[in-house]
């Protein structure tokens, strides 16, 4: 029997730009690639959802805040509450910061300059739906651009995060300011998690990384295991 | 009734916008030891009581206006 397809959501928000990367690279990476429209109140059938980076409602008031208020995100909301897999890259790791589905807040870049260049992460996490494809303390090399990426949290709140194991990915040189220079981070649960690097400009080796692929594969991989559980 | 929202980034978090506008006007010449950066709301409100409306408004504040993980705010309700 042939592997089955999942199915993984790619909202598209006002003002969204890396949808149609997220949706190609997820094909690329043999998932069914599901374009979710800002207004839908309901999800379709899916099995995972990305929230793609770009500047949802123009970054009014505060990156992400005024997409949390889309009907699309309170169904995302719903899902991940259901233990449903949601990854948020760039703009979406904002949104679910600013809708609280993960700690912390994204602020201007200490340089106050955009960074758009390749970086070196370090691996924190393996055992993730997320990184199931990459092994801890690996270094791989995926994009940002971002004007407003410097992860924040109160010292209390990182102490915590950090015992918790949430922090998944940080930056293998200084990149933006990030406190403890996390680049991605999970909810507590595990099936929630956000990064400002993007893993969807990353998945082939003539666009300078393939290491994104390592990313997005195991997202697809994880959810592909979802759909043979429950078939 | 009107009312001004001013949202700041709080006490100890980095303002690198802050420190870009402070180096600016020492370049204008200006001697400035510290210069922070947020934002003011102007709102117009359909309500008759200043409590009535302050209560309101803290409650914008504190669902969208501010982030309380990095941003304090003050309401100043006009008549």
């Amino acid at each position: 029997m042939a592997s089955p397809q999942p199915r993984i959501g790619v909202v598209t928000y006002p003002g969204s730009q890396d949808d149609r990367d997220a949706l190609w690279a997820l094909g690329a990476l043999d998932a069914e690639a599901v374009p979710v429209w800002h207004e839908e109140t309901e999800l379709p059938d899916l099995d995972a959802v990305v929230l793609p980076g770009g500047f949802s409602y123009g970054d009014y008031l505060r990156c992400g805040a005024i997409a949390r208020f889309s009907p699309a995100t309170a169904a995302v909301k719903a899902f991940a509450d259901a233990g449903g897999l949601v990854l948020g890259i760039c703009n979406g790791f904002q949104i679910l910061c600013e809708a609280g589905l993960l700690p912390g807040v994204l602020l201007r870049n200490e340089s106050l300059r955009f960074v758009c260049r390749d970086v070196p992460l370090v691996v924190e996490r393996d055992d993730l739906p997320f990184t199931s494809r990459c092994t801890v303390g690996q270094r791989i090399v995926v994009p940002v651009k971002h004007g407003d990426g410097r992860w924040f949290a109160p010292p209390e709140l990182v102490r915590e995060l950090e015992a918790n194991r949430q922090v998944v990915l940080r930056y293998g040189e200084p990149c933006n300011g990030s406190v403890d220079d996390v680049a991605g981070i999970c909810n507590e649960q595990g099936n929630v998690m956000g990064l400002m690097p993007h893993p969807e400009h990353a998945v082939d080796p003539l666009l300078g990384s393939a290491d994104g692929a390592l990313i997005l594969a195991s997202l697809v991989e994880s959810a592909r295991e979802l759909v043979l559980a429950f078939n | 009734m009107k009312a001004t929202v001013v949202v700041r980034p709080k006490q100890g978090i980095l303002d690198p916008q802050g420190e870009a506008v402070e180096t600016a006007l020492e370049h204008l010449g200006f001697t400035v030891s510290a210069a922070r950066v947020g934002k003011v709301v102007d709102l117009e409100l359909d309500a008759d009581d200043p409590e009535q409306a302050r209560a309101q408004v803290q409650k914008m504040c504190e669902q969208l206006l501010a982030n309380p993980l990095m941003e304090s705010f003050e309401v100043e309700i006009h008549g």
